[in-house]
């Protein structure tokens, strides 16, 4: 994984001292709390419900054992010993105190992590694969695309104040893990016909609000111009997105108020101006940032037969649903999952975080990385040491084999932790898992996702559910909206709402029902999103609300 | 070293400001609502200023003065022997378009000054302003910025195209100062260091 030089850990050093003074200056009310703001938010700290919450940034989801650790021991020193890892592939910590984030940045900036643009409205932390660099499915590998992003990003000077907050993913596979049609830019990487890399750029995609699948601005860019033509867009964005209404100043309310023939006229029109210029990437550069991505130094290591195992039923199913195929034969990818009953998504205690950190030294080079869906990935494990490291991660409940299945949810912090949320959602989650701890039920419902957001901000991605759930405020009370048909990857949808909204105790049994339906309808095989995708929304409405509707 | 009693940066340093800034008649303008709360931020491209604020605009007859753009097209014919004698900047707004209007103007270089007035420091427009003046327009004298302008958005202003700043007047601006030098070595090529550090250094 990439490794900091010199300018790296100065840039980063530099950057703790100047949030010291900031917090400095604004605690002696130097300044405003409207002029701290900013300033605050693009250090990744919210003033929260019961404390200000600090996001850390863990850039396109790669961690070192050694970071890991650290984390763990912030959790421990200046939290209450877990953290929350977000859809975002960053940790959040709930609990610290104001005048410990120094102290917390400058522990980070010893083992080359910030919390640098975690929030605010610039650009954000750049998105990718959990699996990159190990699927056998991949063109290119995204991570150090991503990492070239993510060094001209930083403290771009033109875009430190933008209308709202810009979210960049790429992908280099032939299946989309990385959501690219739902980022405000996403760059699809993959090699043209005549082998060149060339990159499909899609803007104007976005959840929120206003959820938007994002439309191609470009077919085929050459892989050189990456970095202008984002500037380009970005310089179009900045002058011309909304700022007098935060709700409409995302990017993609203005690629869609112009169309996207003019706003692409009007990129190539900035374009010119400095295409080809000093920030155009070369080989050499391309190749130097790469070199940090290489593979891992795999052993000539044999398929293993895992028939040994055929009558250890839990172990089985861990391994069809928490492994992914490996493009190095005798090599899987393993899901830690963070979703087990009783335990909110994504939430890691100091405690199951040395031990991954322990799992990853023994069995995976050192390196871990963290899912949009919320869970832990150890992606170069030998097949013959599966079961060893099953019987470990079982011991710190990082083994619930349901990675993909229903009780995988994916779920923003809600209501419980977050001051924007209108309900809860760490609880629907809960009483959910909690309808659904029968396992061979759930492998035999099969790949479902179910996302839940707090609130229309959808840090939980619930448009792209296949059942998605809102928290919506009605009257001062707490209630949620339904939605079916989402998805996310290269057939992005957005689901459509199935009417009224519920209490939070009806929660469970809705979902219940909604199950129901599919296990009666279904066509052999037939998963439960190309399900609903036959018979639409009606046959599930009618049974939800019954003679209601 | 005196220190000089002045809100104007200029590069590295503290100068006194030789420029009258012609500010415009204020009129009664509307104030927009938008579901209760007052509107912060105009849009880009809004009608600005009116045509009643341009021609009540009143400028001293000589002296070195900045007017705002549209007046200054107005008065162009008039003020050509003060521009030549290099007496005329001109200013406008983040959220206005100048490009119809710099047509008018022909060669921009024979201005000394332009300004950039920032209604509020989180406008980010004004880096984009910036850049384009430079890559896009040509101009290579004085760039400033002015308004809501303070020390920690100077590093960014610097990297945008910006060498000379007026700090808010209830500011500081010897500790504005410092805020020119956040950062020693920045990721990406921007206008004050051209090329990113994979091309500066050898990594």
């Amino acid at each position: 994984m990439y490794k900091y030089d010199q300018i790296d850990q100065k840039l980063v050093d530099e950057r703790v001292n100047q949030y010291s003074d900031q917090l400095h200056r604004y605690l002696n009310k130097e300044l405003s709390d409207e002029e701290f703001r900013p300033l605050r938010l693009q250090n990744g700290l919210y003033i929260q419900r019961h404390a200000p919450m600090l996001r850390v940034a863990i850039p396109y989801g790669m961690l070192s054992s050694k970071q890991l650790r650290k984390l763990a021991d912030i959790a421990d020193k200046f939290d209450r010993g877990y953290g929350h890892f977000s859809t975002r592939q960053n940790i959040q910590f709930n609990w610290p105190k104001l005048e410990n984030t120094p102290k917390i940045l400058k522990e980070l900036a010893e083992v080359e992590m910030h919390a640098i643009q975690t929030s605010g409205n610039c650009i954000r932390n750049i998105t990718t694969d959990q699996f990159a660099g190990a699927t056998p499915d991949e063109i290119i590998d995204p991570r150090y695309i991503a990492e070239i992003i993510r060094q001209w990003s930083t403290f771009h000077p033109e875009f430190a104040l933008l209308p709202r907050k810009f979210k960049i993913s790429v992908t280099g596979s032939a299946k989309d893990r990385a959501l690219v049609q739902a980022h405000d830019i996403g760059l699809e990487f993959s090699k043209n016909t005549i082998g060149k890399m060339v990159i499909k750029v899609w803007v104007g995609g976005g959840l929120g609000r206003t959820p938007v699948i994002g439309s191609v601005i470009r077919e085929e860019l050459e892989w050189q111009h990456i970095l202008t033509y984002c500037e380009a867009i970005l310089r179009v964005y900045n002058l011309y997105g909304r700022r007098d209404n935060m709700y409409k100043a995302r990017i993609k309310i203005l690629v869609k108020a112009l169309g996207i023939d003019e706003f692409r006229r009007l990129v190539e029109k900035e374009w010119a101006f400095i295409k080809d210029g000093p920030n155009t990437i070369d080989e050499k550069e391309l190749n130097r940032v790469a070199s940090f991505f290489t593979a891992p130094d795999y052993k000539k290591s044999k398929s293993i037969n895992l028939d040994k195992f055929i009558d250890n039923k839990h172990f089985v199913k861990w391994l069809s649903r928490n492994t992914h195929s490996h493009k190095i034969k005798g090599y899987r990818s393993v899901t830690l999952s963070l979703k087990a009953n009783h335990n909110a998504p994504g939430d890691a205690t100091a405690k199951q975080m040395h031990a991954v950190a322990e799992l990853a030294d023994k069995y995976s080079f050192s390196e871990l990385r963290v899912s949009h869906e919320q869970n832990l990935i150890l992606a170069d494990v030998e097949e013959s040491q599966l079961y060893e490291l099953w019987e470990q991660a079982k011991l710190y409940n990082l083994t619930t084999p349901n990675i993909g299945l229903l009780t995988d949810i994916i779920c923003c912090p809600g209501g419980d932790f977050c001051s924007l949320a209108n309900a809860k959602s760490i609880p629907i989650a809960e009483s959910i898992q909690t309808l659904f701890d029968d396992m061979d039920y759930l492998h035999d419902i099969g790949d479902i996702s179910l996302n839940i957001s707090g609130c229309m901000n959808a840090c939980g991605h619930h448009h792209v559910g296949h059942i998605g759930v809102l928290g919506v405020d009605k009257d001062g009370s707490e209630w949620y909206q339904v939605t079916l048909g989402g998805d996310q990857g290269n057939n992005a949808s957005i689901g459509k709402v199935i009417g009224p909204s519920f209490s939070s105790e009806e929660m469970p049994i809705v979902v219940k029902k909604i199950i129901d339906v599919y296990v009666q309808q279904r066509h052999e095989g037939e998963l439960f999103i190309d399900c609903v995708k036959r018979i639409g929304i009606e046959p599930f409405k009618s049974r939800v609300y019954g003679d209601e509707v | 070293m005196t220190t000089i009693k002045s809100q104007l940066i200029y590069d590295k340093t503290i100068i006194k400001d030789e420029w009258l800034t012609i500010e415009l008649p204020k009129i009664n303008v509307e104030v927009k609502k938008q579901a209760g709360k007052v509107v912060l931020f105009k849009l880009t491209g809004e009608e600005y200023p009116t045509e009643e604020q341009v021609n009540k605009a009143v400028f001293p007859s000589s002296g070195k003065i900045l007017l705002h753009l549209k007046v200054l097209i107005k008065h162009q014919e008039l003020l050509k022997n003060r521009i030549k004698n290099q007496d005329i900047g001109f200013w406008f707004a983040t959220h206005e378009e100048i490009e119809d209007s710099l047509l008018l103007l022909g060669d921009i270089n024979q201005f000394p000054l332009i300004a950039v007035n920032i209604e509020k420091f989180s406008d980010g427009r004004i880096f984009s302003r910036g850049k384009q003046l430079r890559i896009k327009y040509g101009f290579n004298k004085t760039l400033r910025a002015f308004g809501d302008v303070l020390r920690d958005q100077l590093f960014f202003l610097k990297r945008s195209g910006f060498n000379s700043y007026l700090i808010r007047k209830d500011r500081d601006a010897i500790d504005a100062l410092k805020g020119l030098n956040d950062f020693s070595n920045p990721y990406q090529g921007a206008l004050d260091t051209i090329n990113p550090a994979w091309k500066r250094i050898k990594r």
